[in-house]
């Protein structure tokens, strides 16, 4: 709430003073962050300042709800910073836009920066066409919070696997009259349905990402196992604002299952008592068949085009993906970290509550590279809602997302085949 | 001649004004609303589309639009009366001769018009939680199930007209309250005089009197609560299930979240066009009253 308070107040503030980046000092480097990072990274720039006394950064924090429309806005009125944080589903966007300086070059001649040693999947969200333009920052994927005492107390001894032995969990846990369920699902998040449906075979877009692909097999599997835990009663039909305080409530007990990031894993230290520390854990996600995939999320470091800056802000990219730095990032805020020598030391070495999350990154999947996904995303949890109170069937909820996924995509279809027009008319 | 002219001379820094800031973005707006400008568009202008009236034709076939024009409209229905009801039994009881502390009143009734809406939404979304709001905590105490106030479709849209009324009820109190300070006392004496109950005074002397202030602040509420934005923003996020997503919402969603600013800019003008008709047929009904 606070973050929005505070995207309002820049919001306003912008449009009083008409915001522009003023690069008088010809080592200034602007930098955006997005929500949390913001204030973590104020830790980690003076020593880079230190280590490069001649580079001054500055910092612009922006709430995570106003940021995308501050960067595209920015960017329409060619007033962008030098380099920003941008979360992996923005990034085909700002690629569509050529705002994005590609930087495979850099990446070629830098001892710091080792594709190799990135989970493949991460960094295959930053390349577009062959062309790569971002360098992950952190990750972010989805998976199982659970609380293994009550998992133990119902007899189960190990979190589940798979999707049917996760069913009969939420089965046993789930006791809608006494105001407990097996999991918590807030209804206008798509990252939880999303990751569900990644595990399938099928794809989520067909035919060079033309058309929706959401009356596959795949999918309906996916959304009749989301639907059924709301028709079963083993997860409450509310959306996350009214979900409130959902830690205390896992903490109580009326949650068994959180289906969520790796930000959690910090705010549950905090906010549970230390009496129940040691009553929860993490677990890789389940899928149709056993261990699932789930999704390849997180934030780039990219470096716009229109930079005056450019070698100034690889440097800081540099600094910021060193191992050591990035186990600093993850103790300042639990970022977890994208390459993989970052996480063979420090605390996150030996994080319990961490493994399943690098087990899960050996096994994430990418969205659909289109810049509309995130729109798409959003139209399908709308109607899976609908379906999960009951309005829809789930065949008639994959016809309708197919439906609003083809309106949506109908401009690129058109560019997609215009350009090819254009290109064998050339030919 | 010489005087036209300078009527003219005098006219030109407003006209030049109102023109560049005014007429002509929304000249421009209208073109954009012709065409399918979006985030392609914005990347090569080649990829721009004349569609004619192609935004508006589909938007009259999106459901959501009539979805959300019917929210909004939902929202101006209840909420613009429970609004001046609000208001003016408010200046009503701060004009009787019988209120004391006066100025304490007049101050605190009109504290929520100048409190930031982000921030009072935060303190609304806790009263009317379903399970530790205190809005469910009172109807408890007289034996009411608990109300998932923001998680129903059903009663998200009242929640957010409480919310709203309670927001802005103040500004038109003032309002009022001018109105009735202008409404000579002698006329009520004479009524009293005449052996009027207090019922009959409010009818027949404070009510007809207050007409134009009434016709006013009702056109200028009406056209205020159409642009319904912030509050379900702040509040449910268009939510449950869409249900209080108004037009402006809508077209918020269009514009900055997906950058489709062509049929951003055509539900603008649909919803313009609906204000404008609205507010002029309640003006000519202001002005027939007047003259009947």
């Amino acid at each position: 709430m606070s973050c929005r308070a505070i995207g309002f107040a820049v919001l306003l503030a912008c449009q009083l003073t008409g915001c522009r980046q003023q690069a008088d000092d010809s080592h200034t480097l602007t930098f955006w962050t997005i929500g949390r990072e913001g204030e973590a990274i104020t830790q980690l720039l003076p020593q880079f300042e230190r280590e490069n006394p001649n580079i001054h950064v500055e910092l612009q924090q922006l709430p995570l709800s106003a940021a995308h429309q501050k960067l595209l806005t920015a960017f329409a009125g060619d007033s962008a910073p030098d380099m920003t944080q941008l979360g992996n589903t923005w990034m085909p966007e700002f690629v569509t836009l050529h705002a994005l300086e590609p930087l495979q070059a850099r990446v070629d001649h830098s001892n710091t920066v080792t594709p190799s040693d990135y989970f493949a999947s991460i960094w295959s969200t930053n390349v577009y066409e062959g062309a790569l333009y971002g360098v992950p920052w952190y990750v972010d994927t989805r998976l199982l919070f659970y609380r293994s005492d009550v998992l133990k107390a119902a007899g189960f001894n190990a979190p589940p696997r798979d999707w049917a032995q996760w069913r009969r969990m939420l089965a046993a846990l789930s006791h809608p009259d006494h105001g407990a369920y097996g999991i918590l699902l807030p209804t206008n998040e798509y990252e939880q349905l999303m990751s569900l449906a990644l595990q399938q075979p099928e794809p989520l877009l067909r035919d060079g990402d033309r058309y929706g692909n959401f009356e596959s097999a795949g999918f309906k599997r996916a959304l009749t196992f989301y639907v059924d835990t709301f028709r079963l009663h083993e997860a409450p039909d509310i959306t996350n604002v009214e979900a409130g305080n959902p830690w205390l409530e896992f903490g109580h007990g009326v949650y068994d299952f959180y289906f969520s990031g790796p930000w959690n894993i910090s705010e549950f230290r905090k906010r549970l008592p230390a009496a129940e520390q040691g009553s929860w854990n993490t677990t890789p996600l389940p899928g149709p068949d056993g261990l699932g995939a789930s999704v390849a999320g997180g934030s780039s470091l990219v470096i716009f085009r229109s930079s005056q800056h450019k070698q100034d802000a690889w440097k800081l990219i540099e600094y910021l993906s060193r191992p050591d730095v990035q186990q600093r990032f993850y103790a300042l805020l639990g970022d977890m970290p994208p390459r993989r020598s970052s996480w063979n030391g420090g605390s996150l070495h030996d994080d319990p509550q961490a493994q399943a999350f690098r087990e899960q990154l050996e096994h994430v999947k990418p969205t659909p590279p289109v810049p509309e996904w995130e729109q798409i995303a959003n139209e399908m949890q709308l109607v899976a809602a609908r379906a999960a109170a009951g309005d829809l069937t789930v065949d008639q909820a994959a016809v309708e997302i197919d439906r609003r996924t083809d309106r949506i995509l109908e401009k690129r279809r058109w560019i997609l085949d215009h350009s090819r027009a254009t290109a064998s008319a050339h030919l | 001649m010489n005087r036209q002219r300078a009527a003219w001379v005098f006219l030109a820094p407003a006209m030049v004004v109102l023109g560049v800031f005014f007429l002509l973005p929304v000249i421009a707006a209208l073109g954009l609303s012709l065409t399918d400008y979006d985030l392609y568009a914005l990347a090569d202008i080649h990829n721009l589309r004349f569609v004619a009236l192609g935004n508006y034709w589909e938007l009259l076939h999106n459901p959501l639009f009539w979805a959300a024009l019917g929210h909004t409209v939902y929202f101006v229905v209840v909420g613009v009366p429970l609004s001046m009801g609000a208001s003016l039994g408010a200046a009503l009881l701060l004009h009787s001769p019988l209120a004391r502390c006066k100025p304490f009143f007049r101050t605190a009734l009109f504290a929520p018009v100048v409190t930031t809406v982000v921030a009072v939404a935060v303190v609304w979304r806790y009263l009317f939680n379903t399970k530790y709001g205190l809005a469910n905590y009172v109807l408890g105490l007289v034996g009411i199930h608990p109300i998932d106030w923001l998680g129903n479709p059903h009663w998200a849209m009242p929640a957010i007209i409480l919310f709203a009324v309670w927001k802005n009820f103040g500004y038109n109190m003032i309002i009022f309250m001018a109105g009735l300070q202008a409404i000579p006392a002698d006329l009520y004496e004479a009524a009293r005089i005449d052996g009027a109950s207090a019922w009959q005074q409010f009818r027949h002397i404070t009510l007809p009197m207050l007409g134009p202030t009434l016709l006013m602040v009702g056109i200028l509420t009406v056209s205020g609560y159409f642009q319904l934005f912030a509050e379900p923003y702040v509040m449910t996020e268009g939510g449950p299930l869409q249900s209080t997503i108004s037009v402006l919402y809508l077209m918020y969603n269009e514009g900055f979240q997906w950058w489709n600013l062509g049929s951003a800019s055509a539900i603008a003008f649909l919803l313009f066009a609906i204000m404008f008709a609205v507010t002029a047929s309640m003006l000519r009904w202001g002005r027939r009253g007047e003259e009947a």
